[in-house]
């Protein structure tokens, strides 16, 4: 590649063709602020909207200042990011920021961890210099899954991005102008009333608390309060390996003994995991799997755990609905498992037991409102709260997590197999129905369980693997955008799988809309991944019918594989939705 | 894909507008003009139909729409009487104005008459204060307007309506 020759602040660098001015000032350790921007490279999210102006710096013989993040290093290029006037000008951009921004930092959910703030503080900025009218718009919480709140918008339109180049759903726009102008779902409707899948990826990027989750940490001290209630909790298979961060151990760590304990002294009266009803999902649908390729069942299968892409494929593809797997999610399953066969079983009455999910998800704070998600008139699941909300939690509580004890799941719904944990990374689902199918189909032992090609971050994957002399064809997406080309191609005819997994959210669950916020480091989440494939290897048990308690939990009370008590506890069914 | 709950005929007419284009996709502005057009205002369901057929989020469609001051959610009638309700025209009782007209041109609720002929907008301060009360009707500006003036207004409209009707005949003779 050829080189470009500058200077920055006077200091020569040498930068690659098509750098930013941003880009090359780090070579020299100078950092160049930036708010609006953002690439994540590896997730193909690239925000160019130049918009807030805060990186401004001084390019000689040109007379106005230059926005750093979009402009691009030519050579014999001087730049100055230290003169008087580049950094008032960058002050003033902030400053007029903060004009129209509520000044309510200390009850924000975002506090101490909004990059608005965080700029601010940086620039040292001491008071709020222009007072101008602060926008009041409606906040909208209709989902009940993500919270938007207008007024803490600072037009950067990451969102907007995300949602519509990287998720391809296309909710918002910048709408109105000038001083009006606010990013808003199409006719300003309430979320509840658009095509949002509620992957909360859009939160993910948002440098503010203008996008969140609705939290229902309240619902939940409410329900633990309650002596009469009998509080149960499960933890999705990515969460053992993301709540760490927050209390500085290296991304990707498995906590899980640690957060057990948590959880327990939180006060809930059993911590199941939600691994158990994953091993579930995997034995119903490796069976589901084999009955339609007999059969001569509609192909492909596509996995059916991830609410928000369940919901995309209701909104965008009507015709292809009937071929997703009829599987409930794993918590679900564990929910319902939890208000039947534990309830049964410890002699419980059901209507006492309040489940609660800690999930990576915003999308499953909205699935577990779904009318046909209940049994015997109970929801399958009560309440969910992300990993940020449990953090929040946590820290109220006042636990010292770091130093807590490792502690062990409850039984009956608490052993999971090594298939579980990779459930939380992108081709970890189909890796484990593979596992599964694959011995059942060829009634022989697999001995390489690793399946390294649905592995890893690119967008779509393919695998096929031989399967009693049948090439069994296995295709993987995360990422909405990727999804859709895939479906694209699967009702065009020009793609033939016999199994594919969709997540909605880049990389997986580990990057869910309700796990500690990235900041846009990709590498971290790589590194969350990397932690569930750890934990996978170090399993003695790997396959997920191989989990003695799964095998009981059929035994003793479902019956058969695909028969009709667990049809009727752990499938489900989805229905056609209009496209706004 | 849910019923339209806009003129089917016009809708259809619009469909093939667009297919007529050869780049659709670059010609948003182009085919709201049109929309607009053909339907007086954008209606939420012309802006989803179109959506729909670029195969463009509604967010997008609705962004340009609000950008441009030109493009109206609002339905108008065909033509727009603007009353001002500055503080001077107020205190000479613009706002009996109003209310004259409303009751001639019999709308109940909101901006425009049962038949769409009329638009009944208030605006702020012209600038004419001399001629307080003022109302503008199709851009002509009437000062010193009284409740007894609204009647004439109206047959005023009203006959340029039929002239222009009857011109239109001759043209067509
Ligand atoms: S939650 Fe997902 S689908 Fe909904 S607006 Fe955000 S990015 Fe788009
Ligand atoms: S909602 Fe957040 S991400 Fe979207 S434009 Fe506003 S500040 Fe940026
Ligand atoms: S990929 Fe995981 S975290 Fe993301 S929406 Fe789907 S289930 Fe939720
Ligand atoms: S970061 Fe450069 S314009 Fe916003």
């Amino acid at each position: 590649m050829s080189k470009i020759h500058l200077t920055i602040n006077g200091l020569p660098v040498e930068a690659d063709k098509g750098m930013t001015i941003v880009d090359a000032a780090k070579i020299v350790n100078i950092t160049i602020p930036t708010l609006c921007h953002l690439n994540i490279h590896d997730i193909k999210m690239v925000n160019r909207t130049a918009s807030c102006r805060v990186c401004l710096v001084e390019v000689k013989g040109r007379r106005n200042l230059a926005p750093a993040c979009a402009t691009e290093v030519v050579e014999g290029m001087e730049v100055r990011t230290d003169t008087l006037r580049a950094v008032k000008a960058r002050r003033t951009m902030v400053e007029l920021l903060l004009s129209d921004h509520p000044t309510d930092c200390l009850v924000c959910e975002r506090n101490q961890n909004c990059q608005l703030q965080k700029i601010a503080a940086e620039l040292g900025i001491r008071k709020i210099k222009y007072e101008g009218v602060r926008s009041n718009h409606t906040k909208d919480s209709t989902s009940d899954a993500l919270y938007r709140n207008p007024d803490k918008c600072i037009k950067c339109r990451r969102c907007e991005t995300m949602c519509n180049e990287v998720q391809t759903v296309g909710i918002y726009s910048a709408v109105q102008k000038g001083f009006e102008t606010i990013v808003s779902p199409a006719f300003g409707l309430p979320m509840v009333d658009t095509q949002c899948v509620y992957c909360g990826q859009c939160t993910q990027v948002c440098p503010t608390a203008a996008l969140t989750e609705v939290s229902h940490i309240a619902k939940v001290w409410e329900v633990l309060a309650d002596e009469d209630l009998h509080v149960v909790v499960q933890t999705a298979p990515s969460i053992r390996v993301t709540l760490g961060e927050k209390y500085d151990m290296p991304p990707g760590e498995d906590v899980t003994g640690k957060m057990v304990a948590a959880l327990r002294r939180l006060g809930f009266d059993k911590v199941f995991d939600t691994n158990f009803g994953a091993d579930v999902t995997i034995v119903e649908e490796a069976n589901e799997f084999i009955e339609r390729l007999k059969n001569g069942g509609r192909m492909p299968i596509l996995t059916s755990c991830c609410p928000s892409w369940v919901k995309f494929i209701e909104h965008q593809f009507p015709n292809l609905i009937d071929i997703p797997s009829s599987c409930k999610s794993p918590h679900m399953i564990l929910g319902v498992l939890s208000k039947t066969y534990y309830a049964e079983k410890y002699n419980i009455d059901p209507k006492k037991i309040i489940m609660v999910s800690i999930m990576p998800c915003i999308a499953k704070k909205y699935e577990v409102t779904r009318e046909e998600l209940t049994n015997n008139g109970l929801r399958n699941v009560d309440h969910v709260i992300t990993t940020r909300e449990l953090i929040g939690m946590l820290s109220e509580a006042g636990i010292d997590f770091k130093n807590l004890p490792d502690e062990e799941f409850d039984n009956p719904l608490g052993i999971s197999t090594g298939a579980a944990d990779i459930f939380g990374t992108t081709g970890g689902v189909i890796e484990a129905a593979l596992r599964t199918a694959y011995e059942w189909m060829t009634d022989r032992e697999l001995e390489n369980v690793d399946f390294h090609s649905v592995r890893g971050m690119d967008g779509l994957k393919e695998a096929s693997v031989d399967i009693n002399g049948m090439e069994v064809k296995i295709g993987v997406a995360h990422g909405l955008g990727n999804a859709r080309e895939l479906l694209k191609a699967i009702e065009k005819g020009q793609a033939h799988y016999h199994a594919i997994e969709i997540m909605a959210c880049p990389g997986g669950c580990i990057d869910g809309g309700g796990q500690p916020y990235h900041m846009g480091d990709i590498e971290l989440v790589k590194a969350r991944a990397a932690g569930l494939y750890k934990i996978d290897k170090g399993k003695t048990l790997r396959k997920s019918h191989t989990n003695p308690d799964v095998i009981k939990l059929y035994k003793e009370y479902l019956g058969e594989i695909g028969g009709h008590r667990a049809h009727e506890l752990l499938h489900t069914h989805f229905k056609v939705r209009e496209k706004i | 894909m849910g019923e339209y709950k806009v003129d089917a005929e016009k809708l259809k007419k619009l469909g093939d507008f667009i297919e007529g284009l050869e780049y659709a996709e670059g010609e948003l502005i182009n085919i709201l003009r049109e929309a607009q057009e053909m339907f007086g205002y954008l209606p939420m369901d012309v802006q989803l139909f179109i959506a729909r057929k670029l195969g463009i989020p509604a967010a997008k469609v609705y962004g340009v729409a609000t950008f441009y001051s030109y493009f109206t959610m609002t339905p108008r009638g065909k033509h727009v009487i603007s009353v001002c309700l500055g503080t001077a025209c107020f205190v000479k009782g613009a706002d009996r104005i109003v209310e004259e007209f409303r009751k001639q041109l019999n709308i109940k609720e909101g901006t425009i008459s049962e038949d769409g002929m009329y638009t009944l907008d208030s605006i702020r301060c012209v600038g004419a204060c001399g001629l307080a009360p003022v109302v503008i009707v199709d851009g002509k500006v009437h000062g010193r307007v009284k409740p007894e003036d609204v009647a004439a207004i109206i047959r005023g409209i009203n006959e340029d309506e039929s002239g222009e009707q009857m011109l239109v005949k001759q043209n067509v003779q």
